[in-house]
This record gives C-alpha cells, structure tokens and sequence, in this order.
C-alpha cells in the first residue's frame, strides 16, 4: 500500500547520501589525479603569454566551428539544443534551486516552470537527435562504444522522469518523483567514473590547449 | 429503533430542511463526484427514498480528531444531518450508551442487518502487541475481523486507518496497521486526510445512498471524485509557483502577498485531496489560504516525509554534513592518488639515463 511512498522516502534519503558521496569523492580523486599530474617544468624561456590565450580557446571552442558545422551539423545542433535545455532545466527550475540551497547553501532567482519545460522538452529532443545520429552516422557508429550508449541513458533518463513527474503522467506522484530522484542517483554514482567527468574537466582542457598554443617556446 | 424505518427524505423535513437546501445538497455533491447536472434529480430522488443504512463505526488507535471534525461543525450543515441520520448504531466515542450495552448494541446491529452494514473505522490497528488498544476486553484486531465478516463494505476515514498514519510514523512502537493491510476480503474505501473532509464522508455515503454502489478509487483505494486531482493542481497561488513568486519566511512580502509556500515546504504537489476546492469550516478558507503549506496529511506516511517545512525537492538525509564528509574523504583519497602519481613519475625521472654523443658512438 505504501511501497510508492516508501520508494521516494527511500530514494530522498539513504539512496541520495550514498550517490552524493560517491559523486563527490569520485570527482575530487578524478581531479586530483589529473591536476597532480602536473605540467613539465620549463627550462626554455616562453616568448608568449598562456593566461590570455588559454582564456581566449575556452571561448572561442564554446562557440560552434564553422567546419565542424559544414561536415556535421546536427552534432553541432543536437548538442548545442541539449546542453542548453539542460542548463536550463536542471539549474532553473525552482525546485532544483531549492535542492541546491539546502546542498550547497546558497540559492539563485529560477525561471518560470512553462520555460523551464519548454527547456526540458528541446533537451530531451536534442538528445534523441543525438542518438539518431549516432545510430544513422557511419562515421559516429563506429566511433561509439558501449560507454557513449550508457552515458546517453544515464543523461536521458532523469531528463524523461522529470518531465514525466512534472505532468503527472506517472502514478501514484511519490513513485513518479522517486523515479526521477533515483535516475539523477544512478548519473551522480557513475559521473565520475565516465566521460561525462567532461562537466569538470572541459574548461581545463580547453585552457590548456590555448596554452600551449600561447606559449611560444621549447617544451622539453 | 422505529427511526430506521424513516426515509432520509422524511428525517431532514423534521429536521427543517427545505426543499431548496436539500437541492442545492444535491447539485454540490454531484459536481464534487464529477457527475453530469443530469444526474442531480436521481440522486435527489434516491437519497429521498434511501432507508437509513446501518453503520457500526469504530474507533482504534485514533486521536478522535476525525470524529470531532466530522461532528462539530459550529452550525448544523446538511453534511451533518445526513451524517446524525444514518442509523450509527455503535459510536463508542458518541454513543449514550456504554459498556455492555454498548457492545450489545453493535451486535444486535450486526445480526439486524447481516451482509448490508457499512463499517467505519478510524484509527490504526497495533499489531505489535493486542493490549496496545483494547476495547471491552478485547484487542482491535479482534474487532475488527468480527464485525467487518457481515459487512458489506468498510470506509477507512482518517489516514490512521487508510494508512496507518501517526501511530505507524517511525519508529511504530504498536507495529500499527492500516485496515486495508488486514481488510482484504471486503471493498476498503479509504479516506484519508488528518482529519478528512466532512464532505468526502457524506459523498460516499450519498454515493453509496444514490447508486448502491461505491465510488471509484483510485490505486490508494481513495474515491477518485475527492482525491483525483492534487492540492498544487487546484491550488489559487498556483499561477505563482508558475511565475516563480515565493514566499521565503512566514512573514515576508511574498507571504503578506499570498504567493506561493513551495519553499517553506508544502507538500501540496504530492498531495490528493478536495481541501482547495471543498474548503473547511463550512468553505470559510483551507491551510494554503490561511498561509501554511499543506503537510500532505492525506498521503502514506506523510509524518516521515522529509519534515514539514522543507521543500519536497529537498532530500532527507544531513546532506552539508555527508557533503563535508565526502569533500575531506575526496581530499584524502585524492592526496594520496596525487602522491602515488608523483611517486611514479620521480621514479621514471630517476630510470631515465643520461646519454651522452659518446654512448651513442659506442654502439
């Protein structure tokens, strides 16, 4: 009778300590070993700066490459529309600001909840735009392994389970939000141990290629 | 008892009710069950003719809050006078008559109308121990199961006997149960609210007078017509949860304003039940329009579900301090990742033999 409420009691408590800190210390290790990793020390004498350049590829690879666009358009559409959908649903929505308060204690002004939705269904559209594509691309077929489908689903599914308990469309409600709660739980345990550690690691990486461009110098 | 004989029709006239009073009854509890107007004359004409039922109502691990809210209205309603005439044959709380006269009462009720009596329960049964809640000497379960057997139909009122409610709530010190966890031979209308609605009450019993049937449920054995939609979904400050307009403490301008309570934690998403559309006290005004979120009172376990003026989204569990925890580990295990990379590293620098031109020539 009360296995639905027991779920999302369930799912709100001891299932969310548990991805937490497995997401939490899972990315902290992940960003220790490539930061201690270091960088070689220089003997030879760099003409150019790396701070700016570093900043200027962060921007300038944020923004979409012409021949990229040329060669593949709908990566470039189907992600720029997911990514956006997501920002905007998972760091707009009203209740996920509230989740985020109690978490990290300090909070953000939201968007209204028919936006935050249109966001959602454009993220979940560019996802299966993405599939479609990996599926259809000889190309992106054969670059895909088993790890860019698990990926795909992990993301896919607390964007479908959050849309789906926000129109009720699952019953009882507890199940449907419990659903959704547990679809974030199964992301946040594998975030760090995946590719989608690219959250984190995307700016370093970009910064550093503008690096080394800006250098200007031996690297021994 | 002569009074059993007498229509429903005949004891609100003596009652002086009017023609028009009991009509207008009639239309608002057809529209509250989301039946067409055409249907206001059948119920009319069905409820005139009903013969009082006989119903047993008895009364476990409860706070007689449930019987207080159907009872005292501060003026007689319709709602109350249909509910004064049923023929309620066993209210131990309300009943005149006590002890063993009370108990014979119940029985001569069970054997008078074997198979066709409705059974109301409120409260929780303790299974944990039977001297937890006894009754005449005789544990809750016990009598439960002996007047449930001839009945045609229980309505759990009050989310102790839908759900268990605050007897059950952690850690359940009687092993409480609902009824429906040991009713389950029988139609269980549940109907759960901390205390329920006095109109859901007379609905199903008006329901139950018009067609002979119970209403629909739904999956928590709830009649669908009072708890299909949520609070949130029938909620006036909804357009503001829309709009993102908070009230933020008790006594902000969002509050003074009436903007939505979402973040001081009402629970009005996750919660079916009529209270933004039937009103209490007679349709004076509901929790969310007097300022205070709804505590989802009407729901399974509402008592353990997360603390009262937490948002919903919010997770249960001490998550700054398990976050701390998993940062300083993070640090920790990281630390030591970082030490055995460099470890590596200084060892593959020291591997590394100079070589000189002359080395080179050797060869």
């Amino acid at each position: 009778m009360n296995d639905a409420m027991d779920f999302l009691l369930w799912a709100r408590g001891t299932a969310f300590d548990v991805a937490l800190t497995i997401f939490i210390i899972g990315v902290i290790i992940r960003l220790f070993e490539i930061l201690s990793l270091g960088r070689p020390r220089s003997l030879a004498e760099p003409k150019g700066n790396q701070l700016l350049p570093g900043m200027k590829s962060v921007i300038s690879r944020t923004l979409p490459d012409n021949g990229t666009f040329k060669r593949q358009p709908l990566t470039v559409i189907a992600g720029y529309l997911f990514h956006i959908g997501l920002l905007i649903s998972l760091l707009l929505f009203i209740p996920h600001i509230e989740l985020f308060n109690a978490t990290v204690g300090f909070g953000w002004p939201g968007l209204p909840n028919p936006i935050v939705d249109a966001a959602t269904v454009i993220a979940i559209t560019g996802l299966l735009a993405a599939l479609w594509n990996r599926l259809t691309n000889p190309v992106m077929k054969l670059l895909s392994d088993k790890e860019d489908y698990l990926v795909w689903l992990l993301t896919f599914l607390p964007l479908l389970t959050g849309y789906l308990a926000y129109h009720r469309m699952i019953e009882p409600y507890p199940l449907a939000l419990g659903l959704h709660i547990l679809s974030i739980e199964l992301l946040l345990i594998l975030f760090p141990f995946t590719k989608l550690m690219h959250t984190f690691t995307l700016f370093l990486a970009r910064w550093y290629n503008g690096a080394m461009s800006g250098f200007r110098g031996v690297q021994s | 008892m002569d009074t059993n004989t007498k229509t429903l029709g005949e004891a609100l006239r003596r009652n002086g009710v009017t023609r028009r009073g009991f009509l207008k009854f009639c239309t608002a509890t057809a529209s509250m069950m989301a039946l067409p107007p055409s249907m206001v004359p059948a119920i009319a004409a069905a409820l005139e003719q009903a013969r009082r039922p006989s119903v047993i109502w008895l009364s476990f691990q409860e706070c007689t809050g449930c019987t207080e809210s159907l009872s005292r209205s501060h003026a007689p309603s319709l709602e109350n006078l249909i509910f004064d005439h049923i023929s309620l044959d066993y209210h131990h709380t309300l009943q005149v008559a006590s002890g063993e006269a009370a108990e014979a009462a119940r029985e001569a009720a069970m054997h008078a109308n074997e198979g066709a009596y409705l059974v109301v329960v409120d409260g929780s049964i303790p299974l944990g121990n039977p001297g937890y809640s006894t009754i005449a000497g005789f544990s809750n379960l016990q009598t439960l199961e002996e007047t449930v057997a001839g009945a045609v139909a229980v309505i759990a009122v009050g989310t102790c006997a839908s759900f268990g409610g605050l007897p059950k709530a952690y850690p359940n010190p009687t092993g409480a149960v609902s009824v429906s966890d040991i009713v389950t031979d029988k139609p269980v209308i549940n109907v759960p609210g901390c205390p329920p609605i006095p109109m859901v009450i007379t609905g199903v019993l008006a329901h139950y007078l018009t067609f002979g049937t119970l209403p629909e449920l739904d999956h928590y054995g709830r009649p669908k017509a009072f708890y299909g939609t949520s609070i949130h979904d029938r909620c006036y400050r909804r357009p503001f949860y829309d709009k993102g307009r908070f009230a933020h403490t008790f006594d902000d301008e969002g509050a003074r304003k009436g903007w939505c309570l979402y973040k001081l934690g009402c629970k009005g998403p996750m919660t079916y039940n009529a209270c933004a559309t039937a009103k209490w006290n007679q349709g004076t005004s509901w929790p969310v329009e007097s300022g205070h979120g709804c505590i989802g009172c009407a729901e399974p376990d509402f008592w353990d579900a997360g603390g009262f003026y937490n948002a919903l989204s919010v997770p249960t569990g001490e998550i700054s301090r398990n976050a701390s925890y998993a940062i300083a580990a993070g640090v920790g295990v990281g630390a030591i990742a970082a030490g055995i990379n460099q470890r590596t590293r200084n060892k593959a620098v020291r591997q590394h033999a100079e070589v000189t031109i002359e080395d080179l020539e050797k060869r």
